[in-house]
């Protein structure tokens, strides 16, 4: 009869007891976006199904979307989408066994936080 | 406990060896949405602000619509595999076989919405 010892084995250590670091922030941050990127995605087909009814009801949808409330959410989900794909870029550079290194990673990790602000910039000002 | 077989304690909590389809599923949507996004943004960020008119005219034409079909239908199959992963890693229990129910209904019914509403301003 194996390991009669249940529930008192070492346990791996998780994300309580790790300092933050740039790595694993970066990392929890493309997932934090990923998900939180739900809300505008619902706001889009919410749009796009007002403006499939009709007049008025695209005057309520194009209203919210348009609010402060609404411009709030859009520039956010903007850096979270940028954010997002160069977070996945760098996961399909890291699936064919490049970059894993400490070093790429920390390079990948900054080329994420200043690209997805620039790139947020560049289409704030080009749109 | 001292009864129960090695079998019997081990069964259930294996893999359910669908994992690479899983990782698979999600590397092609990413792929696809590294091109979609791009033209979503440029597209739907050039008509969002202009008046009613201005954007069902907009979406009866084919590329726009095209690109945010696709885009819907893509992006939101991608983020259903993601929450999944999300859920799995935080919840457990039944909360979390409801969670995922809720994630992928809310996925497929803000799919077809999406889809649906594209087509009544195509045709």
């Amino acid at each position: 009869m194996a390991d009669v010892n249940r529930g008192n084995r070492p346990l791996s250590p998780h994300l309580t007891i790790y300092r933050p670091q740039m790595t694993s922030m970066t990392s929890i941050f493309v997932r934090l976006t990923g998900n939180a990127l739900l809300v505008a995605a619902l706001m889009i087909v919410w749009w796009l199904l007002a403006a499939a009814s009709g007049p008025g009801a695209f005057a309520v949808a194009d209203g919210f979307m348009r609010s402060w409330f609404g411009d709030l959410v859009m520039v956010l989900s903007l850096w979270a989408v940028w954010y997002h794909l160069l977070g996945g870029l760098r996961h399909l550079v890291w699936d064919t066994g490049r970059g894993l290194d400490l070093k790429s990673a920390y390079a990948m990790g900054y080329v994420m936080i200043g690209g997805s602000l620039v790139l947020t910039l560049l289409t704030i000002i080009v749109l | 406990m001292a009864f129960l077989t090695d079998r019997k304690r081990a069964e259930g909590l294996g893999s359910a060896r669908t994992g690479t389809a899983h990782f698979w599923s999600m590397t092609v949507s990413s792929v696809a949405l590294l091109i979609l996004i791009p033209l979503f943004i440029f597209t739907f960020g050039a008509v969002l602000g202009q008046p009613y008119e201005a954007v069902v005219a907009y979406y009866a034409r084919p590329v726009p619509a095209l690109i945010a079909g696709l885009t819907l239908i893509v992006g939101f199959h991608h983020f259903k595999g993601g929450a999944q992963v999300l859920i799995e890693d935080y919840v457990h229990g039944l909360a979390k076989h409801i969670a995922i129910l809720a994630v992928t209904f809310i996925s497929y019914a803000a799919m077809a919405a999406g889809v649906y509403a594209l087509i009544r301003l195509a045709l």
